[in-house]
């Protein structure tokens, strides 16, 4: 009985993570996969493998927020996406939201085209630096959940956040409206 | 510079809605893993008691069986069966991972 009901709070819990965080493991699939249909399966296969795990992680997490944890999950996930399929990372997005966006202004239309030049330098970037980049700025995780889900110190960290702004600040001088 | 390709990096970078039907498929699949489980346990074990050899075999059963209803069958079982150590538990151990198997395999479609 004790177990049974120790079990319903587990799947309590995981239902309240999946809730919570089905926003964030998407977001990440998608900027990674770079279209939705295998952003879907990345997400679904995420979760099918935190719920194995969960009991554990959560008892190991010391309370600690599990984010990270589930965005590690799918990280490793997207590597071995890659590694099976010999793929590379989609340079293109399918549609991001922000290139779709009606416009009725020449300042719009601009604006517009230079996000498209930063998702194509971000897509260019060495993996490690393009992933803190959509941790950070798609899923807005501070540096310590970051070098949680990287397992990096929190320095480390903070130092591959500016080198990879400032590597895609430096290509977008370079390529101006490329 | 950087604060504009910080700006730019906020507006490139947004968070990305899951489809609605995902979603959905998502729940379903992490509730149906817990009926799933414990329907194919439900039934291996009636099975399983019709044959002399396996009479050995249902307390264990029972015990894996009560923990693949909430859907961590895999893990569970497999603590139990080191707990244990009894080599007689090996060909359940084998037909809870096809079980488990089977459910992903359902799952993934």
């Amino acid at each position: 009985m004790a177990a049974t009901a120790d079990k319903e709070q587990l799947d309590r819990d995981f239902t309240e993570l999946y809730r919570a965080h089905l926003r964030d493991v998407y977001s990440y699939a998608y900027y990674r996969v770079g279209n939705h249909h295998d952003a879907e399966d990345l997400t679904e296969q995420t979760f099918l493998q935190a719920y194995r795990h969960f009991e554990r992680a959560q008892r190991e997490s010391d309370g600690r927020p599990l984010r990270p944890w589930l965005i590690r999950i799918a990280h490793n996930l997207a590597a071995n996406f890659y590694r099976d399929r010999s793929r590379r990372p989609m340079t293109q997005l399918e549609d991001a939201s922000v290139l779709h966006e009606p416009h009725g202004t020449e300042q719009l239309v601009e604006e517009r085209e230079e996000v498209k030049e930063v998702l194509e330098g971000v897509s260019k970037l060495p993996d490690d630096r393009r992933e803190a980049l959509i941790m950070r700025f798609a899923l807005g995780m501070d540096n310590r959940e970051i070098a949680r889900t990287l397992g990096r110190s929190e320095g480390a960290t903070k130092v591959l956040i500016h080198r990879a702004i400032k590597q895609l600040e430096d290509s977008l001088k370079e390529d101006p409206g490329e | 510079m950087s604060d504009r390709v910080e700006q730019l990096l906020r507006s490139a970078l947004v968070p990305i809605e899951p489809p609605e039907a995902l979603s959905d498929r998502l729940e379903r699949g992490l509730s149906g893993l817990t009926e799933v489980a414990a329907a194919e346990l439900a039934d291996w074990e009636l099975s399983a008691m019709r044959d002399p050899r396996n009479w050995g075999r249902p307390v264990a059963a029972i015990v894996v069986g009560s923990v693949a209803a909430g859907g961590l069958v895999l893990v569970r079982a497999r603590q139990q069966h080191k707990k244990r150590n009894a080599t007689g538990l090996q060909a359940l151990e084998k037909s809870i991972r096809g079980v488990a198997d089977d459910i992903e395999k359902r799952l993934k479609r």
